[in-house]
């Protein structure tokens, strides 16, 4: 077991955060392993993100950068990552469990007949192999799982938000240019970004959720005020997506978006099963809800039995106040 | 045109959750099983797209004999044709090998587009659609919130991270539905009666062509070595709301010296 290969995901030239955390998680990996941390990333004109990738301690960074890979393909993507895999040999691949990680590694990992550590919580390496533990059943109970220690590569997805983002003993940051033959049948032919400005829910450091307490989308803007003041994502349950009063993109829970966020704050939110199944594992939640009963109660850190109405515009004042 | 939809038949979302005795899986005995939730968006816009341009409608699941009720189910609300390769009796198999026996299936099988669930809740592994289209080497979009058709294609918006991508791509392709994509139906009387008389084909592993032996158990690609509840978190710290500029500062205060995320 060795070398540790890491997909970096980039936005118009811009890399994710996610990805800088799947990178100083693959450099803990790479000094259990002893190998080299390698970096791969694809897109157009993006030859200069390697220094910004050394940093983080990568020795290779492998670039796949062509025209027809300006936006997001699987087929492109997979296609990169699988040439950097067959140049750099590594023992362990790492792509953020990101929706584009989530769709390049398990492409990965069929081609290579590997299996595939999803979207995990914590990564150790026991005996040459990679064991992680990952939430199952709506985040209701927690499994170990390990990677076959025989397999040629092992794969896992770490969840965004999850691990921390730090540099490190800057790395050689090599750039090695990727040559492969690619043909993209799946062709995303635009990205229509949301309005600008808006953070999303799976990448926020902190959210603002409103439930079926916040009555009608006339109310976003008390919880936006707060969004505004913590510099947080606007979240939502289903109730307020279903009722029309918020796109589906803002959902967080079983059929919306699985989210980590260090602060959560739920408001007017009853707290069903499959709300928790998506922001189970957010670090501090704060409930707000008139109901005492109300089950968002038994997983918050702090709560507080209200009208969110008072007590949201109180708390945008309160966070104002703090950073005077 | 045909369609093939894969269905896996999982514990409700609502169900408790109790460890089972060998402390790596769960205790099944009073489990409620449901077709998983995203495979039912998948299964409703087959149906749509039969009902519009005819072809056939075949559900596909990897599972014990449990997993037939859920077939039953799909039949009834208008799937034509079931596959269960049978499971039962055989160790866990990991996404790859349920992969592998799903892809060996569905090359059999009439297919211009084939639709799963963005993930199946449960393992909640979110890996079947790009490694079947990997597998069956298709073209995919997943997390589709909208499907558009062309001629000889499809049109699909899929749902990132503060953006929507709109993917284009020929048949036949892998489609992994998203919630938004549509409204599934109930099953009408007539269907329920109708999936009755309706034969459910039950292959084993070696039909379509996978070795159990080289999939399942010490031999799946992930093993589950654990199980466990999640810790429990502890009790909440309430704050008193009779004066909400009070409490306001008082949460304020709790967040940035004690918890330290502000
Ligand atoms: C298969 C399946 C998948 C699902 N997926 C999801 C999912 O992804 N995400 C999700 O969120 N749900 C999901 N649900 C729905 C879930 O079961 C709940 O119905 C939903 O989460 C309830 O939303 P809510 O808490 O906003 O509404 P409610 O349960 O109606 O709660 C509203 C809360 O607001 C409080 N309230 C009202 N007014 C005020 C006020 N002025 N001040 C303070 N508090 C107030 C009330 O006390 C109450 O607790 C799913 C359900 C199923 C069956
Ligand atoms: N055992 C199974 N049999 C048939 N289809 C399955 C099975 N497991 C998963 N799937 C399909 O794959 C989708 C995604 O599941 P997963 O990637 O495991 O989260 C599900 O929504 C189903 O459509």
């Amino acid at each position: 077991m060795s070398n540790v290969l890491v997909f970096i995901e980039q936005r118009d030239g811009k890399i994710r955060k996610a990805s800088f955390e799947a990178l100083t998680l693959g450099r803990e990996v790479a000094a259990k392993t002893g190998g080299a941390l390698g970096a791969v990333v694809a897109g157009s004109g993006i030859a200069g993100l390697a220094p910004e990738l050394a940093a983080y301690g990568a020795a290779k960074v492998f670039v796949a950068d062509k025209p027809e890979l300006a936006l997001y393909s699987c087929e492109g993507y997979t296609a990169a990552l699988d040439a950097a895999v067959t140049a750099f040999a590594p023992a362990v691949v790492l792509v953020p469990a990101t929706s584009m990680g989530k769709d390049v590694a398990p492409r990965l990992a069929a081609r290579r007949k590997v299996g595939l550590l999803s979207d995990v919580m914590s990564l150790e390496v026991e005996g040459g192999r990679l064991v992680a533990t990952r939430l199952v059943y709506s985040g209701k109970a927690r499994a170990t799982v390990t990677a076959d220690p025989g397999a040629s590569l092992q794969i896992a997805t770490p969840r965004p938000n999850v691990f921390p983002a730090s540099k490190g003993a800057a790395g050689a940051g090599e750039v090695v240019a990727l040559d492969f033959a690619v043909t993209i049948r799946a062709k995303v032919v635009k990205m229509d970004v949301a309005e600008t400005g808006e953070i999303d829910v799976a990448e926020a450091d902190k959210i603002v959720s409103g439930g079926r307490g916040i009555k009608g989308p006339e109310n976003w803007p008390v919880l936006k005020a707060l969004c505004h003041e913590l510099g947080a994502a606007l979240g939502a349950s289903r109730a307020a997506v279903d009722a029309g009063w918020i796109d589906h993109s803002h959902q967080v829970g079983q059929t919306g978006k699985v989210v980590s966020p260090t602060l959560y704050i739920a408001c007017g939110i009853s707290g069903a099963i499959q709300h928790m199944a998506g922001m189970g594992s957010s670090k501090v939640i704060v409930a707000i809800n008139k109901d005492a009963e109300a089950p968002i109660f038994k997983v918050a850190t702090y709560g507080i039995v209200g009208d969110m109405f008072q007590i949201v515009p109180a708390l945008t004042e309160a966070v104002k106040k703090s950073k005077a | 045109m045909n369609h093939v939809v894969c269905i896996a038949y999982v514990p409700d979302t609502e169900t408790k959750i109790k460890i089972g005795a060998d402390g790596r899986s769960i205790d099944e005995a009073d489990v409620k099983w449901i077709v998983s939730p995203y495979d039912e968006y998948a299964l409703e816009e087959a149906i749509k797209a039969r009902e519009a341009k005819g072809g056939t409608v075949t559900v596909v699941t990897y599972g014990p004999a449990r997993a037939d009720v859920g077939l039953r189910e799909c039949l009834a609300r208008g799937a034509d044709e079931a596959v269960r390769i049978a499971s039962d009796g055989l160790g866990e198999a990991d996404s790859l090998g349920v992969a592998q026996a799903l892809a060996g299936a569905i090359r059999a099988l009439p297919c211009d587009v084939l639709w799963l669930g963005n993930k199946g809740v449960g393992t909640d592994a979110q890996t079947m659609v790009p490694m079947l289209a990997e597998l069956l080497d298709l073209p995919h979009a997943n997390l589709v919130t909208k499907l558009e058709w062309t001629d000889g294609g499809v049109v699909a918006y899929r749902e990132i991270e503060g953006a929507r991508e709109v993917v284009e791509m020929p048949l036949p392709c892998v489609v992994g539905a998203q919630k938004g994509l549509n409204e599934p139906r109930y099953s009408s009387l007539k269907g329920i009666m109708a999936a009755k008389k309706k034969t459910i084909a039950v292959k084993k592993p070696a039909d379509v062509g996978v070795d159990p032996a080289a999939t399942t158990g010490e031999k799946a690609a992930v093993r589950w070595t654990k199980l466990e509840l999640p810790p429990a978190r502890q009790a909440v710290k309430l704050i008193p709301a009779d004066d909400p500029g009070k409490a306001a500062d008082e949460l304020v205060r709790l967040l940035r010296d004690e918890a330290k995320v502000l």
